[in-house]
């Protein structure tokens, strides 16, 4: 079991400096550009450009500059933007890292509880009306641009039905720190939190729903109907509970994916500054520093957690555990 | 026991004739063949209603009824600052979904931009499917340092949030364009979206397809090609290509509609297909300042892709029922 946990680390370890290897080649080796124009923004001066050549060492040797951009990023924090002069980044990612937790996290919660009802209710219901309704309410969450429904959201509850009683409740778009505000920060996070959960609601639902059906196959729960159990207790108690091994795991892939940044497109439509508006700013004033820094913590983020969820997994499992 | 049916039919036709008799997803193939075809007659339509959806005209004047309308309008409450695009029509050929900033026909570029986006998807679907095949097929058959290095490489591209990576590699190629050598692509090349759309999800792909290739490697067929002497490059032709090949099909229409999802959002982040082109994701955009006033300008595009993207996923469904009636094949997550 330790030689697996080991291994799995080493993996991880490995994937991590290979993103940060296609990071450097993407923003400093890219063939034909000149990484110290583009890292200083439009319209640089040439004090500027020579300003960004010498910290960032473009004269020295690739593995030299691939080490001092790691050190700026991870060891010193001291990458400091050129767009917006002397600021430093490190912080501003760091700082922006709780309104994406609200997010996700409250997110998250709706996603289990309800796809876990649609997956249980429509395997109850197989191939029968309940069963087919579902299903098809899940494509069309699955099929719905993430943003574009923030913004038939936002129509709804901010402009066209703000004033009937059932959205007049819902704030002006924004963030309110939870510390500060804990009614406010729960009310500006209800629209977000729906929007974003759609589309994991529908999936899950449905995956939820194809691995209980296939479990019901299986050769223990014929077993189980030998037996005499009821249908309610073996689909609770005997399908749905393997059913959420790959639940499980794939919750912890997704979760990790929406906290580095998948939940950027989000964050945009209803103005929260979270990590992935923070890239989206920065892109917007082609802020080369900020995206190199939110990239490279996001997706060590997600590497982290897949990590994690697989050391669980193996934990969790008696096969791995006993071998 | 072999009745005649059984007898005539091969696997491809039997898959075809289960296809056929699936009404759901036919009536899914419908909507989106009927989608590419008002899609592919955006020239028609522009030409027809006499609009430029590429050129700014604050000035048009149409007339409804025999009464004139300017496309920008006054306002006729508050401050009265700033114009207001003329709101839908509804009348065909007529800013039908009334116009957007900068007085262009909304309906037309929406056709102009469905192109776009559908080209787009089915250029990285294609790029996407070359690719992984390529990779899965190398790294399964051969295994060993190949399959190392192959295998390596996907873990990374995998670890790596979609849409960061897309950012990372757009930020760098969207910007100026690219010149390597002889070639050059402009930065306003729809190329571009499709190289970083079919790079991301190249993974997605290649690991199922590895996984497949790797299993029928050790297969009877296939043992004894190699036992016969049979060179690796006609064994993975002959043998293992026709193999995996069912699985590439139920990829397609997923594809599809996966990439069409992300060239929108990428183009809604301004990232993906740069004006004055158009595509879904860029109307959406530009319909963003207008949402509270003319909120028409990003609804429609927004149907059109939840249209479009749920009659790729039906048909996929019944495209993977009618192939793979034991459900064998694992898609990735999406």
């Amino acid at each position: 079991m330790t030689y697996a946990i080991l291994q799995r680390l080493a993996q991880m370890l490995f994937v991590m400096f290979g993103i940060s290897l296609l990071v450097f080649l993407i923003f400093f080796g890219t063939p034909g550009v000149d990484p110290a124009a583009r890292i200083a923004g439009r319209n640089a001066s040439p004090e500027v450009l020579e300003a960004v050549r010498h910290s960032f060492g473009f004269d020295q040797p690739f593995y030299v500059q691939y080490l001092t951009m790691m050190k700026k990023i991870f060891v010193t924090g001291d990458l400091t933007s050129f767009v917006n002069r002397g600021w430093k980044v490190v912080p501003a990612v760091l700082d922006t890292i709780p309104v994406t937790l609200s997010l996700v996290f409250g997110a998250a919660v709706l996603w289990v509880v309800f796809s876990l009802i649609i997956g249980v209710v429509a395997a109850a219901f197989r191939d029968r009306w309940p069963d087919k309704l579902l299903m098809i309410l899940g494509l069309i969450g699955i099929s719905m641009p993430v943003y574009w429904l923030g913004e038939v959201m936002n129509l709804i509850t901010q402009s066209r039905f703000h004033d009937i009683w059932l959205f007049a409740w819902v704030p002006p778009l924004g963030y309110k720190e939870f510390g500060k505000d804990p009614e406010g920060w729960f009310l500006t996070l209800v629209i977000p939190w729906i929007t974003l959960s759609i589309l994991y609601i529908g999936l899950y639902g449905r995956v939820l729903r194809a691995s209980i059906t296939e479990a019901l196959q299986e050769d223990y729960i014929r077993t189980a109907r030998a037996k005499g159990l009821s249908e309610t207790r073996i689909l609770l108690r005997h399908a749905l509970r393997t059913s959420l091994i790959a639940f499980v795991t794939l919750f912890g892939l997704d979760f990790g994916a929406l906290v580095g940044g998948s939940a950027l497109l989000t964050e945009v439509v209803f103005g929260l500054q979270g990590v992935g508006k923070l890239t989206f700013d920065a892109l917007q004033n082609l802020d080369l520093p900020v995206i190199m820094t939110t990239v490279l913590y996001a997706s060590f983020f997600v590497v982290l957690a897949n990590a994690v969820v697989d050391v669980v997994y193996i934990l969790l499992d008696p096969r791995v555990r006993t071998s | 026991m072999n009745t005649a049916a059984n007898i005539s039919r091969g696997p491809w036709a039997t898959a075809l004739h289960r296809l056929s008799r699936d009404r759901t997803a036919l009536v899914a193939l419908a909507f989106f063949v009927l989608i590419v075809l008002s899609c592919l007659s955006a020239p028609i339509y522009a030409w027809w209603a006499g609009v430029d959806p590429f050129k700014s005209t604050l000035d048009a004047v149409i007339t409804i009824d025999g009464v004139q309308h300017p496309v920008m309008e006054l306002p006729t409450t508050g401050l009265a600052l700033g114009y207001t695009p003329i709101g839908p029509t509804w009348r065909l050929g007529n800013y039908f979904l009334g116009a957007d900033n900068q007085g262009r026909d909304v309906m037309a570029r929406l056709l102009y931009g469905g192109l776009n986006s559908i080209v787009i998807a089915s250029a990285a679907t294609a790029f996407t499917l070359i690719f992984a095949t390529a990779f899965g097929l190398l790294a399964g058959f051969f295994g060993g340092v190949i399959d190392m290095v192959i295998s390596r490489i996907l873990d990374v591209l995998w670890a790596f949030p979609v849409y960061l990576l897309a950012i990372s590699l757009s930020i760098v190629l969207i910007t100026q364009g690219i010149s390597i050598g002889p070639i050059t692509i402009e930065s306003s090349s729809l190329a571009l979206p499709v190289f970083i759309i079919g790079v991301i999800y190249i993974p997605y792909v290649a690991r199922p397809v590895r996984g497949q290739v790797m299993a029928l490697r050790q297969s009877d067929f296939v043992m004894a090609a190699i036992g016969l002497g049979a060179p690796s490059g006609r064994i993975l032709w002959k043998d293992i290509l026709p193999n995996v090949s069912t699985t590439l099909i139920v990829f397609i229409p997923i594809m599809m509609a996966l990439n069409m999802l992300t060239e929108s959002a990428l183009s809604f982040l301004s990232i993906g297909v740069q004006p004055p082109a158009a595509s879904w994701g860029t109307i959406i955009q530009d319909g963003q300042t207008l949402l509270y006033t003319r909120p028409a300008v990003a609804l429609a595009p927004g149907i059109m892709i939840v249209i479009s993207v749920l009659s790729l996923n039906v048909f996929g469904d019944g495209l993977r029922d009618a192939l793979d009636p034991r459900s064998k094949i694992k898609l990735g997550r999406g």
